[in-house]
């Protein structure tokens, strides 16, 4: 055990390393967020003006579409398991994951999977092109052939999922230090305990619903075609009982790493922990009751309509008692403003914005006037941006002297924190305003009337775009000249993984910690 | 790194080249499922190639795992971090079926009473009537002779509890029960260390899975060739086959795992009573499937 890494490729190829599985994950989801990102910047770019500049409508959707589909499953996804990969055997004094090859596969489906969804662009027909929800009919009947390979990739990635999950899970319940006792456990710990279990729970349930619809394309099965006497809505709700847990799988982990990251830079513990675990875990539980909300204007009955809205709005009650314990822990605290807390107070607010605007879509009658209109997709992206892609570049921040032994550049680190903020409101709090009078979503071309905020909104997306090419940056330049970094790294720092040096060693904790 | 390890420590693997060869193959195998069920000539061979690297690197990984604990590397806690993932495994696979009965019973109860009723029959759909088995289908009720999506003309429902003993489900049901059973009494034979009798047990349990097998090809035989009941025979097919295959595909799993234990506690005199996860895990997933079929009986076969 005492053996560092292999040299050369091999060591990436055939690693079992949990370190090294964690910086092959981060690599590939920042691949992935490029790349995803670039299809969002043609978006924007066609929707700089109203009428029809850059792109074919065709082209268009399927932009919209495979946007959705990478960010989601390519870049925040492996972005949260790269983050456990590394954080979960340090913060609990584990020698590495329960099951060091099946990581490996996890991670190595990755590659294969993206390569075989980005190779849909280049296919007869084109890439998938029916948004990422990808609905029936439109993702069968009226498919393009690529849509075969879009569902055979989910179904390996789904896999991957599975696994990573698995291996997340054993690791928690079997590989803590002795002492380390579940409310003990850092709450990045609980949350990717909490989000694994949904990831169990609903990635099979999408490897269900695609095999419905490679069955009603390919051979002859009617799920969703009335025709037959089955129905396109049972698609969304096979869909959305995936889909909407799998919007916590994006948030539950980010939810814990800024409750790792405020405590040190308030310098106080995170007030009401176990609050905190409770709270994930109620919001998990109320993530399967709640799928239909996505559906109001389906023509559910009135009671499925009532219950649905009522067991939405549940959510904010969880979700307000973390967002109450962030602010109280910062309350009197002795607080210092570097990048990764600057990210993570814009978390705070932003992610209370996003879900302000969550509970307007979640009142069932309003949500006749929201749905479908630009207003969703402000209300989405400011949970996932600012909350998902926020706290994951906050934990890079954090984490990154701990990775790599050196030190970010703190200057440029907050330009990219302004730069980013600013782009980011700049993008999508006019999309409040353009879905509000009416403007769909999902389209090439629109009504001048909203032309101002579009063109707002396209501004501000090249700026936040031009913003994560600065974090690149910076991040390279921490990796290859910056300063050294202290084993303690922040001054408030608490837990298992400030104690091992930085760089942490390939192997930590041989011999498992003492924990009190 | 595996000779100077003992087992006070967890056994961290050394590099793998294992994972890796997985993740291509699984690649292969739905790339070639993906070209064949486009119509490209190469496809199936891809898919064949796909399929065999799978599963000779499976064999190799499997053996290698098996070579690891007999080595003596793999210390209480490892083991039960195999205890652990093939418990959240069997936990997704419950969750992959669920997936199935959801659409069956958001069919039955929701789909196919709003297309019979009202509005939607009358004005929509040619006057369509729900009845489960769904024999005359949306489709046929407004285009006659001219549909596409046509019923079958026969199907599995049930006979009634006098007409059970020639009900082929009927059989298909007491045969699994009892492997359920058998592989309970082989697990209770090893824990005793009675190698001969867990040899037997385990033994009578694969054969009932293969016959559960044949019983089941028996039933689709019957399906296809005299009942006119096809995945393509509208919604009742579609659900019929869809769950019924995919818990046949897991029968079919669940006894080559089985069998692999039969052959390595025969030949290769593996197990006793405080070694034998893999049987274990094996006789988990069995009573996993047995537990689906209970399911599928009763929501499927009965209830219709």
């Amino acid at each position: 055990m005492a053996h560092g890494p292999a040299h050369g490729l091999s060591r990436w190829l055939y690693t079992t390393n949990h370190k090294d599985i964690g910086s092959m994950y981060l690599w590939f989801s920042f691949a992935m967020f490029f790349l995803g990102g670039i299809f969002a910047l043609i978006i924007r770019a066609e929707l700089f003006e109203p009428g029809l500049q850059i792109v074919e409508p065709n082209f268009f959707n399927q932009m919209t579409t495979m946007h959705g589909l990478v960010m989601v499953f390519g870049a925040v996804m492996p972005a949260f398991v790269g983050l456990a990969n590394w954080m979960v055997p340090m913060m609990i004094g584990a020698p590495d994951m329960a099951l060091p090859r099946m990581n490996n596969l996890s991670f190595w489906i990755l590659p294969f999977a993206f390569a075989l969804l980005a190779s849909t662009l280049f296919m007869q027909g084109g890439a998938p092109n029916f948004g990422w929800t990808f609905y029936a009919p439109l993702s069968t009947t009226y498919a393009p052939p690529s849509v075969t390979f879009f569902i055979f990739a989910v179904h390996i990635m789904g896999a991957s999922s599975i696994m990573g999950a698995i291996n997340i899970i054993a690791t928690i319940l079997n590989m803590r230090a002795p002492g380390m006792t579940l409310m003990k456990m850092p709450l990045f710990v609980w949350t990717w305990l909490i989000t694994a279990y949904l990831l169990i729970a609903v990635m099979p349930v999408l490897a269900g619903v695609v095999t419905m619809m490679l069955m009603d394309i390919h051979f002859g099965t009617s799920f969703f075609n009335a025709a037959g006497g089955g129905d396109p809505v049972l698609f969304q709700h096979i869909f959305w009982f995936f889909g909407h847990p799998e919007v916590y799988i994006m948030i539950l982990p980010a939810f814990g790493v800024v409750s790792a990251i405020i405590p040190t830079f308030a310098r106080k513990p995170l007030f009401g922990y176990s609050s905190m675990v409770y709270a994930t875990a109620s919001i998990a539980i109320l993530s399967f009751m709640v799928w239909a909300h996505h559906m109001f204007t389906v023509g559910m009955p009135f009671i499925g309509e009532w219950v649905f809205m009522i067991a939405t709005m549940a959510i904010a009650v969880p979700t307000g008692v973390k967002v109450f314990n962030w602010v109280t822990t910062m309350y009197k605290g002795s607080m210092t403003f570097e990048t990764p807390m600057l990210f993570s107070i814009a978390f705070v607010i932003l992610f209370t914005i996003g879900g302000f605007s969550g509970l307007m879509l979640a009142i069932a009658p309003a949500d006749f006037q929201y749905h479908d209109t630009y207003f969703v997709v402000a209300h989405f992206h400011y949970v996932l941006v600012p909350g998902a892609i926020f706290s994951i570049t906050a934990a890079v921040y954090y984490w990154l002297p701990k990775w790599c032994g050196r030190m970010y550049d703190e200057t440029l680190g907050k330009t990219h924190f302004w730069l980013a903020f600013i782009g980011l409101n700049l993008t999508f709090f006019p999309m409040h305003f353009s879905g509000l009078a009416g403007m769909p979503r999902r389209i090439p071309d629109y009504n001048p009337l909203f032309a101002n905020w579009n063109m707002m909104s396209s501004i501000g997306s090249f700026l936040f775009g031009a913003a994560q090419v600065l974090f690149l940056y910076i991040v390279i330049r921490a990796i290859v000249s910056g300063r050294k970094a202290t084993d303690r790294v922040w001054e408030g720092s608490h837990g298992l993984e400030w104690t091992v040096p930085s760089p942490a060693p390939y192997h930590t904790f041989t011999t498992p910690p003492k924990v009190d | 790194m595996a000779h100077h390890h003992d087992a006070s420590t967890y056994y961290v693997p050394e590099q793998s080249k294992l994972p890796l060869i997985t993740a291509f193959a699984m690649f292969l195998t739905v790339f070639g499922l993906g070209t064949w069920f486009n119509g490209v000539d190469s496809g199936p061979f891809l898919f064949a190639a796909g399929f065999m690297i799978m599963a000779g690197v499976m064999f190799a990984w499997f053996s290698q795992v098996i070579h690891e604990n007999r080595a003596g590397l793999n210390n209480a806690q490892l083991k039960r971090s195999y205890v652990w993932g093939m418990g959240w495994f069997i936990f997704s696979e419950v969750m992959f079926f669920a997936a199935f009965f959801g659409a069956l019973f958001y069919i039955r109860s929701i789909s196919l009473p709003a297309l019979g009723s009202g509005n939607n029959s009358e004005l929509l759909w040619g006057g369509f009537q729900n009845d489960w088995p769904l024999m005359t289908t949306p489709d046929m009720a407004v285009k006659g002779g001219e549909a596409v999506h046509v019923g079958p003309e026969g199907n599995m429902s049930n006979p009634g509890i006098a007409g059970w003993l020639g009900w082929l489900p009927f059989w298909n049901t007491t045969v699994l029960l009892i492997s359920s059973f058998t592989v309970h009494f082989a697990h209770t034979a090893l824990k005793k260390d009675n190698k001969k009798l867990f040899n037997i047990w385990l033994g009578i349990t694969v054969a009932l899975g293969i016959g559960f097998l044949f019983l089941q090809a028996e039933e689709y035989i019957h399906a296809y060739q005299d009942l006119g009941l096809t995945l393509s025979s509208g919604i009742y097919g579609a659900t019929f086959f869809m769950l019924t295959g995919f818990h046949g595909a897991h029968v079919t799993m669940g006894t080559f795992m089985l069998l692999v234990m039969l052959l390595r506690s025969t030949l290769k005199g593996h197990f006793n009573h405080h070694d034998c996860f893999g049987f274990e895990a094996a006789s988990w997933y069995w009573h996993f499937v047995d537990v689906v079929w209970l399911g599928l009986f009763i929501f499927v076969y009965i209830m219709s």
